[in-house]
């Protein structure tokens, strides 16, 4: 079992789960993030000051996988999230050591499915 | 404002045909002409009412400004101060009434000892119902209100409720009215030396809006800035308003009631309540048009919060002239004030680093000096530009002058007595958290996530 977190640009979100559905990956969290990284900031101004966001608005994605859809979920974030520009973001996958579903009980690769 | 105009005779012809018309067609069941007198006290009776009707609905006008002020500057400020903004801009309107109500009213319009007027507190002594008192009360009332809350914006976000309530009282119970009997007072039964002099503010640049800008001044430079405001070299920093939809619509509501502020001020129902709204609106234009073009020029952006400033400050720019300049003065009077307010607010900001994070001081202050001092360029009777000589722009000068010393004097005094006692700011930590759950223990927007760690 692994977790896959992927971190993509906001607007590219529909595109991933449309991909990921397609690869028949259906099970996923979502929440806004704020990050930096190669993207670098942008300048704003409030009332003649002008300031540095470097903290750029991002989604990330938790997906709990079975080692046979690992490569099908990742290739689907990739298709759906690449533009080939800087701030594209990035997928980290860590092993999962248990996953246990709260309504029956069940664990490890059922309770994922 | 000025007296009733009794000798503007072109309405009363048309309203004296209608009379004839009406009083006519009675007189036509009798077969017998009404008496001139008994037509002419018709008509007198129905412009009487017709006064208190335009005045009237100018004041509820004016009252809805309150809302204006309170969406202003809780979309400038923080999302973890908008209930202490809205309980600051209720309080200080239903502080300001009561002590208005009581006190103030007859500190500005009874009869005067030549410092201040000391009779008509409460009303007393004017019977209830038709009197005309009455409506001039209501309308007086709301404009005492909006001298007061114009100081809630500049002391935002630092302040403690219960001094802020404190200094609510004093406005609306002395200091304002004290002013404006001086300017005002012979609307009634008062006098005042600046109207002996021939000043001219007609509906309040510096009678109610100065006094509330140089409050603000004193109250945001006995407060201090906000934590965070200034970096350790002394450079200041943003701090973002949560809302700028909201403090756009406050600026609209502004903008409305302001049809009731400058038309209402003539207390009269003619042809110049539509006169004063083309003035009043072209200026208030021309103030958002300029602050526009500054802000883009200036700082490389259409700043959308100054450009909402810039349509106050015209608006406050053209209260005082506004019965007595042509419409075209009325545009320059709008863009210089729209211009002069970005300017200002970027001067206070990083010259006298003094926080004011609606930019009241700017807004009401300065540009109600400009506008008041225009009065004495554009007069089309007395102003500079118009032949006028330099008369009239001194006595403009004189109140100016008089309504810094008065106000801001006052203001140090006031906030610095407070800070002494009940205590003017809250506590760092409080601060930080956020006044709604220090002052008030609720939030603004409970339910929402909100992103920030301003």
């Amino acid at each position: 079992m692994k977790l896959i977190i992927a971190y993509i640009q906001p607007h590219k979100l529909d595109d991933v789960k449309k991909a990921l559905t397609e690869a028949k990956v259906s099970k996923m969290s979502v929440t806004n993030s704020l990050g930096c990284g190669e993207q670098m900031g942008y300048e704003e101004s409030y009332r003649g000051i002008r300031f540095e966001v470097n903290l750029l608005k991002k989604v990330r994605l938790e997906i709990a996988v079975n080692e046979d859809y690992l490569q099908h979920a990742v290739d689907a974030i990739i298709a759906g999230a690449r533009t080939g520009e800087i701030g594209d973001g990035k997928i980290f996958i860590l092993d999962l050591a248990d996953c246990i579903r709260i309504r029956t009980g069940a664990h490890g690769v059922k309770a994922i499915g | 404002m000025k007296k009733l105009r009794k000798n503007r005779r072109i309405s009363h012809v048309v309203w004296l045909c209608m009379g004839v018309l009406l009083v006519g067609a009675a007189a036509a069941v009798a077969d017998e002409p009404a008496p001139v007198g008994e037509i002419e006290a018709a008509v007198e009776g129905l412009q009487m009412n017709m006064n208190i009707l335009w005045t009237c609905i100018a004041a509820f006008l004016v009252f809805f400004m309150q809302a204006g002020f309170a969406m202003v500057e809780s979309g400038f400020t923080r999302a973890k101060n908008a209930v202490n903004i809205i309980m600051k801009n209720l309080m200080d309107f239903s502080v300001g009434s009561l002590a208005f109500f009581l006190v103030g009213f007859g500190l500005m319009f009874g009869a005067t000892n030549g410092l201040f007027g000391t009779t008509l507190f409460g009303l007393s002594g004017v019977e209830p119902g038709e009197d005309w008192n009455w409506t001039f009360l209501i309308f007086q009332t709301v404009f005492a209100a909006t001298a007061a809350t114009i100081v809630s914006g500049a002391m935002a976000e630092r302040t403690k409720f219960v001094g802020y309530l404190v200094y609510s009282f004093f406005i609306t119970l002395l200091i304002y009215p004290i002013f404006g009997s001086w300017a005002w007072g012979s609307l009634l039964d008062g006098d005042g030396w600046l109207e002996g002099l021939g000043f001219l503010d007609f509906a309040g640049s510096t009678v109610v809006h100065s006094v509330g800008g140089w409050l603000a001044l004193a109250g945001a430079i006995i407060l201090g800035p906000r934590l965070g405001k200034y970096g350790p070299d002394g450079k200041p920093k943003a701090i973002l308003g949560h809302n700028m939809p909201l403090a756009s619509l406050g600026v609209f509501i502004l903008w409305f009631g302001w049809f009731g502020f400058n038309p209402g001020s003539t207390t009269y129902a003619d042809g110049w309540i539509g006169y004063i709204a083309v003035t009043t609106n072209l200026a208030a234009a021309g103030g958002a048009v300029a602050a526009t073009a500054t802000s883009w020029i200036l700082l490389k952006k259409p700043d959308g919060s100054m450009a909402l400033n810039g349509a106050l400050a015209g608006l406050v720019s053209i209260t005082a002239p506004c019965d007595g300049v042509t419409p075209l003065s009325a545009i320059l009077i709008g863009l210089v004030g729209g211009a002069l307010v970005v300017v200002s607010v970027i001067f206070i900001d990083r010259v006298l680093k003094v926080d004011d994070p609606c930019g009241a001081v700017s807004v009401h202050g300065v540009c109600g000096a400009w506008g008041t001092l225009s009065a004495g360029l554009f007069n089309m009777d007395t102003g500079l530009f118009y032949g006028g000589g330099l008369g009239q722009l001194g006595v403009q000068a004189v109140g100016v002058l008089a309504a810094f010393a008065w106000a801001f004097g006052l203001g140090l005094v006031l906030f610095w007595t407070i800070s002494k006692t009940v205590g003017l700011r809250v506590s760092p930590e409080e601060e930080m958290k956020g006044l709604d759950i220090g002052e008030h223990g609720m939030e603004a927007y409970s339910g929402f996530q909100i992103f920030s760690n301003m």
